[in-house]
């Protein structure tokens, strides 16, 4: 693995299932993660995806390419354009660095309406 | 004091300084995940993650690391570790308007992998608090916190997390679906240590003012000392309910959902000599008039607010 290797890409259906089971796995209660109407009066046009499942997610993208052995050692993750129901969203990787057993990957997923997450992940790989 | 997101850059600048005096209080202490590391709950995130990863289940599994947050939340009974402090820069933050809230950003470092059976401590510290920033969301503050997460009593990893507690810019122009049938609530009371016995008063329909134990001054809003001879004790008195109009303006603008503008905001003068800010019912906005006398009544909001106003009695 060398700096600027690419990632195969992971789509992501963000569906409202996913939204709502997403939120309860990770215990996160907020209205704005399975009430619509209650999402609404905050000022968003529907619910969203919390930021615990976009850190699921970007974990579960890393070990899905990087393979079971590879251990995670440091998610770091900047959220922006929301998750809505209905879009789809594609983690992208590219490494950034290389050393030893280490390798540092910037991950960014894209939706419908821009930059969902960006960030950097750390892992070991098994050699 | 106007801290809110159309107030100037100088009351922005006094209310960050406010804000500032939270950063390295503790955001929670010796807080305990409520639920050990555990088969059903690694299942379960593994489920909505669509995460296949086989190290995660089986005789030696690990728990997801990303699952690190997880396990310290609070769930549907809340948080019971929460400092004071947090509490209290959050009931600042929604006082001044930044009522919403949205996480930003998750850096979380994992120093051994969790297992089922692990017992997760925490302790996690106000990092910093921002000035007030101005994004598509709407304005308000960066609040970052960092928690420290130990299994078993050994370090296992470090999260620090981000949100950003903001008054929500205004709606989008076309909403999607209906617009929600449920009334705008009215603003909940920030109750805390300082004011939870007035609100049980409330809750029992008497209207408490607190005294100086050692003065014999009486105070209202509740305080945690004396105004007049700073001492710390104190009892109350019941107020017998009966005042005059002391001061009071006419809302006219802007509208705040759960109000129906325009409407009398008044300084009632309680005739035990204290002053409180009230609603005026039983009279019209333009017949609210200074020295109107009132009489104290509890009006029921909604299912969870009851509030002490006053009645106006006309002519």
């Amino acid at each position: 693995m060398n700096v600027g290797d690419t990632l195969p890409p992971l789509e992501i259906a963000v569906t409202r299932t996913l939204i709502v089971a997403g939120a309860i796995a990770s215990r996160d209660y907020q209205d704005v993660h399975h009430d619509t109407a209650l999402a609404r009066e905050k000022g968003s046009p529907d619910i969203f995806m919390n930021i615990l499942t976009t850190n699921g997610l970007v974990g579960r993208y890393i070990t899905d390419r990087l393979g079971s052995r590879a251990v995670l050692r440091k998610v770091a993750i900047r959220l922006g354009a929301p998750n809505y129901p209905g879009d789809t969203m594609t983690l992208t990787g590219t490494v950034t660095a290389v050393l030893g057993n280490t390798v540092e990957i910037r991950v960014v997923g894209t939706n419908g309406i821009g930059h969902h997450v960006s960030g950097t992940v750390t892992a070991e790989v098994a050699r | 004091m106007t801290a809110d997101a159309t107030g100037t850059a100088e009351e922005a600048a006094r209310f960050h300084a406010l804000l500032a005096a939270f950063e390295g209080q503790p955001a929670a202490t010796a807080g305990r995940g409520k639920d050990a590391v555990n088969e059903p709950m690694i299942r379960h995130w593994c489920e909505a993650m669509g995460d296949t990863n086989p190290a995660y289940s089986g005789p030696d599994a690990i728990a997801p690391p990303t699952m690190l947050q997880a396990w310290t939340m609070g769930g549907l009974s809340g948080h019971s570790d929460r400092s004071s402090a947090y509490d209290e820069l959050l009931a600042l933050l929604d006082g001044a308007g930044f009522t919403s809230v949205v996480a930003t950003d998750c850096e979380q470092e994992y120093l051994r992998p969790l297992r089922p059976g692990d017992t997760i401590t925490f302790d996690a510290v106000i990092e910093s608090v921002s000035p007030r920033k101005t994004t598509k969301l709407g304005t308000g503050h960066f609040v970052t916190t960092r928690m420290d997460v130990r299994a078993g009593g050994q370090p296992a990893g470090t999260h620090r997390f981000r949100i950003l507690k903001y008054a929500p810019a205004a709606r989008p122009a076309q909403e999607p679906g209906p617009r929600p049938k449920t009334a705008a609530r009215r603003p909940r009371p920030v109750v805390n240590r300082d004011n939870q016995g007035f609100w049980d008063g409330v809750r029992d329909h008497r209207l408490l003012i607190q005294r100086c134990t050692s003065c014999a001054t009486l105070r209202f809003p509740w305080l945690p000392g004396c105004n007049a001879c700073a001492s710390p004790d104190w009892d109350t008195v019941e107020a017998s309910g009966a005042g005059t109009v002391f001061s009071y303006v006419v809302l006219h603008h802007p509208p705040f959902p759960a109000f129906d503008p325009p409407y009398a905001v008044a300084l009632v003068e309680l005739a035990e000599g204290v002053r409180m800010i009230s609603s005026i019912t039983g009279v019209p906005y333009d017949k609210v008039r200074i020295g109107l006398p009132v009489q104290l009544e509890f009006l029921r909001v909604d299912d969870d607010l009851e509030l002490p106003v006053f009645r106006g009695s006309e002519g």
